[in-house]
């Protein structure tokens, strides 16, 4: 793969460093992760800083993502166009904050915005069953998930306006004891 | 214009309000926003943006937006730049930004800085480096991704253990063995006790004579009889008084016991601090909701699953549980509307029931008891060498039997007895640790009646000397053969029971497979298991101090056993055990099994009196007496210090102070929970007021614009009238519009 040397300037490991939670090697690891995604795409010499922007569909398709029922909305909340298309800034950021050594006010934050989907900064009913739906797979009659969102409403909202804003929802996570445990990506 | 779009804005009470974002409780947040074309410093919001905004832009810098961004500036300059939630671009910016302003400040100042990057550098570096070093860590990462955290915190749990079992191992080997080892090399001189002609003091050697046959020494290492028994394994070698090294004196039954009390604090330091995090969760959730629905949406899904057949389980479990949680609501409600006579009925049968548990119980432990005497007669007499063994093993048979049966018979009575289902699982398995830990204490209880029995009635040397003339190497060998057959029993049933259910349930087709089914993953039993083998440990530890390593080698290879069975054979549960709850779990049962390993500690200690032919404590009438008597050699000041701590007067304040203080806290946490509650009301009203006060504003402005654009002053008017808007602060109450009579 070339010396290791000459992938990133050492400017960059430090702006890297500083700017995410990982270390030298593991931002090297990552920089792997992203070239082996589109080999003939991305270069291996990032020193001059290229723009080069992946596709939604390629992010997805990784075998950390590729599970997960929310992937489409954690590559579009961390891509800087909002539709998928993702540099390796974007990239790097992404694992960052889901990486297991973010706080937990960073990961509540972006877990609100990947929970909603009609991006109007609250999380209404339709969010909720949306979000319920990619869970289980349509596998819950339609009772059962108004019923469930339901109570979820009950549970989290606090000003009674049927819709959770960020300072419900992130009152919510406060209290869910397996938020942190669940909510991180390991690369 | 797109600010008309307010006026314009014939959504009555829409959730969408350009002046949300201009409230402080939103500015209060960074959103990542669409950058634009002309620099990062000018802020462009559009209530179109897909990304959201928090701008202030379409209002013009208002003087309270700009003291927001300020106190936010000051904010965002105390928290890392990793720590934004900002994209890669203007981290980078934020970050020279923060370098340009450091370098205004002085060289102490940045050197200080500077300093403190480099040190959380190392800092990092240090941890990477640990963390590399760290046990099994590729192992945990693959059945993380495999089976998810619930059964992770089953095998760090197994990690912690082995951990705990070689410190424990270090402690006995440095301050015991090693003296006794190095004595010879470092011109140490040993004294050993005196074995007078005295009658108590009269051990027969048990190494075998003359041409020894080869399954007698199997039968020796697997019972610790033979020629294991006087060796460095069991209490009885160690006849040690004091140790004359060229600079100092060791007492080594001092230390024999002080090991003893310093590794039972060590572990209960250990296992408190790590139950800490989660016994503080655990406070803060809700106490009337078992596990809440939000915490099943927006926390359930564990974003570690990379293998698609684990990830169709974890959706299968997610579902299960929320059926479940439906299913609870139901029944809670079905309990709340129970008729009295219902009631009656109930409590009869769980009366029954519970006696009947009891019985049950009574029943397994007069076996064991039973089993013990029958074996320990039996032990006398040598009959051949397949009966011998099972002799030996008869109290180890009838326990692994007993902990077998009784979980059946508990989950088969349970269904009976009408509880709801979050509270069955949790009573049965209190059930089943109560048996298995007990059993133990039976065995022991039963072994010291026979210790303390004499035949002539009042025993001459405080136990029967004739029978036992060792008796704590013969505890000791108790406790060595429960932890090995443990340890072969676990071994057997992998290899003879799930491996072939597992190619069973594979290759054949009848309908007895199919019902059978694939071996789940069952946690609670493995965890139980686990613990048992540890307090055997604990108790063992006194009597036969090389168990800690023995302890050790067992669970490091339990964890490949486990492992291999886990990703050949097993399913994972269709009840899912969750990693939060069942971290608390785990450390309250191993918290039980501490407990409950202190008391025949503490009795063996204090109260029984120790064998006069072997051992460290031959000159003293109990264990615990060495302590007493080498206070009683230490100087005036110091003794006087210790008596103090240990007098009645010293006890009884402590305890008044403790009292005093566990009231004050019991207090200050409900007053929390009263604030807490008061917190939540205003809250609630406050949230009103918000929506309240915003539909007011929309119909104000309406009413203004339209009687704006009515008189006939169009932008004219709208730019008279909008200006007094834009310069006071985001959400006020309305002015009066200007009359239009008046108005020019």
């Amino acid at each position: 793969m070339g010396n290791k040397q000459t992938i990133f300037t050492d400017e960059q490991f430090e702006a890297y460093q500083d700017c995410t939670f990982f270390t030298r090697k593991e931002i090297l690891q990552l920089h792997g992760r992203f070239h082996e995604l589109a080999p003939h795409l991305v270069p291996l010499d990032y020193t001059n800083q290229p723009d080069v922007r992946l596709p939604l569909a390629l992010i997805v398709s990784m075998p950390e993502l590729k599970e997960n029922p929310f992937r489409h909305r954690i590559v579009e909340v961390f891509s800087e166009d909002g539709q998928g298309n993702m540099s390796f800034n974007d990239f790097v950021d992404m694992f960052s904050a889901l990486c297991e050594t973010a706080p937990r006010e960073l990961k509540t934050i972006y877990a609100f915005k990947i929970y909603d989907f009609n991006v109007d900064n609250f999380l209404c009913k339709e969010d909720l069953e949306k979000t319920l739906n990619r869970l289980t797979k349509g596998e819950l009659t339609p009772e059962e998930v108004n019923l469930v969102c339901s109570k979820a409403m009950e549970e989290a909202d606090l000003d009674g306006d049927s819709k959770l804003s960020f300072s419900d929802f992130e009152n919510m996570i406060s209290k869910a004891p397996d938020f942190l445990s669940t909510f991180h990506l390991r690369i | 214009m797109e600010r008309d779009s307010v006026f314009h804005n014939d959504r009555l009470g829409a959730p969408r309000n350009p002046l949300l974002d201009e409230l402080p409780s939103y500015q209060s947040l960074l959103y990542r926003r669409k950058p634009s074309a002309s620099g990062s410093t000018k802020r462009r919001g559009s209530s179109r943006t897909r990304l959201g905004s928090s701008s202030s832009g379409k209002w013009g810098q208002t003087t309270v937006a700009r003291q927001y961004e300020e106190k936010h500036r000051t904010q965002t300059l105390q928290r890392p730049v990793r720590e934004l939630p900002k994209p890669m671009a203007e981290k980078r910016r934020d970050k020279d930004q923060r370098l340009e302003q450091a370098k205004d400040l002085s060289s102490w100042s940045q050197w200080r800085q500077s300093t403190r990057r480099t040190l959380r550098r190392l800092k990092e570096d240090g941890f990477e480096m640990l963390s590399n070093l760290e046990l099994w860590r590729g192992d945990i990462h693959v059945i993380e991704g495999m089976f998810g955290t619930g059964i992770l915190s089953y095998f760090s749990f197994l990690r912690f253990l082995v951990l705990l079992n070689f410190v424990m191992f270090l402690l006995m080997f440095g301050f015991v063995m090693l003296p006794i080892i190095t004595a010879p090399h470092a011109s140490g001189n040993t004294t050993f006790n005196h074995v007078d002609g005295f009658e108590c003091s009269n051990y027969p050697s048990t190494s075998r004579r003359g041409l020894v046959v080869f399954h007698q020494h199997i039968t020796d290492l697997l019972s610790g009889a033979g020629f294991l028994e006087q060796t460095y394994l069991f209490y009885g070698y160690y006849k040690v008084e004091t140790i004359h090294f060229p600079k100092f004196t060791y007492n080594l039954p001092l230390a024999y016991l002080l090991v003893t009390i310093a590794y039972l604090f060590l572990s209960l330091i250990w296992i408190v601090k790590r139950s800490a995090t989660g016994f503080k969760r655990k406070l803060v959730q809700d106490e009337d909701r078992f596990q809440s629905f939000c915490n099943k949406i927006f926390a359930g899904w564990d974003f570690c699953i990379v293998n698609d057949s684990a990830a169709r389980l974890k959706r299968s479990s997610l579902l299960y549980e929320l059926k479940t949680d439906l299913e609870e609501e139901r029944i809670k409600q079905k309990i709340a509307d129970r008729t009295r006579k219902e009631k009656c009925r109930i409590y009869v049968i769980r009366l029954i029931l519970n006696l009947f548990v009891i019985a049950v119980l009574a029943a397994c432990f007069y076996s064991i008891y039973i089993a013990t005497n029958f074996s320990q007669k039996a032990q006398m007499t040598k009959v051949n060498f397949i009966l011998d063994l099972i002799y030996e093993y008869l109290p180890s048979i009838v326990i692994t039997l007993a902990n077998f049966i009784t979980p059946l018979i508990f989950s088969l009575i349970i269904q009976f007895e009408d509880y709801s289902p979050a509270f069955e699982i949790r009573f049965t398995l209190m059930r089943c640790v109560f048996m298995r830990l007990t059993s133990i204490c039976v065995l022991l209880v039963s072994l010291w009646g026979q210790i303390t029995s004499c035949q002539e009635g009042n025993c001459v040397c405080g136990y029967n000397h004739i029978l036992y003339p060792c008796w704590e190497s013969r505890v000791g060998q108790e406790m060595y053969k429960l932890m090995i057959f443990d340890f072969l029993i676990i071994g057997a049933v992998t290899v003879f029971v799930e491996f072939p259910r597992k190619l069973i349930v594979d290759y054949c087709d009848c309908g007895l497979a199919k019902w059978w089914g694939q071996q789940e993953f069952a946690i609670p039993q493995n965890v139980l298991e686990i613990v048992y083998g540890q307090t055997i440990c604990w108790i063992g530890t006194f009597y036969c101090p090389l168990l800690p390593a023995i302890c050790t080698i067992k669970y490091f290879i339990i964890f490949y056993i486990k492992k291999v069975t886990l990703v050949n054979n097993c399913r994972p549960a269709t009840r899912p055990f969750r990693a939060s709850s069942s971290n608390f779990f785990f450390l309250a049962v191993l918290l039980i099994g501490l407990a409950l390993a202190c008391v025949p500690v503490t009795i063996g200690i204090a109260q029984i009196s120790c064998s006069q032919a072997c051992g460290p404590f031959i000159n003293y009438t109990t264990s615990w007496e060495v302590v007493p008597r080498t206070v009683s050699q230490l100087p005036a000041g110091a003794r006087t210090f210790l008596l103090a701590i240990s007098s009645e007067a010293f006890a009884v304040s402590l305890f008044v102070i403790t009292c005093l203080a566990m009231f004050y806290v019991i207090a200050l946490a409900g007053a929390h929970k009263r604030v807490i509650n008061q917190l939540r009301e205003q809250l609630v009203m406050d949230g009103r007021d918000k929506r309240f006060l915003i539909q007011k504003l929309c119909q104000a402005q309406r009413t203004c614009a339209i009687r704006s654009t009515g008189s006939g002053f169009q932008s004219h008017s709208s730019d008279r009238v909008s200006p007094s808007y834009r310069s006071n602060s985001g959400v006020f109450l309305v002015q009066p519009p200007p009359d239009s009579a008046t108005h020019v």
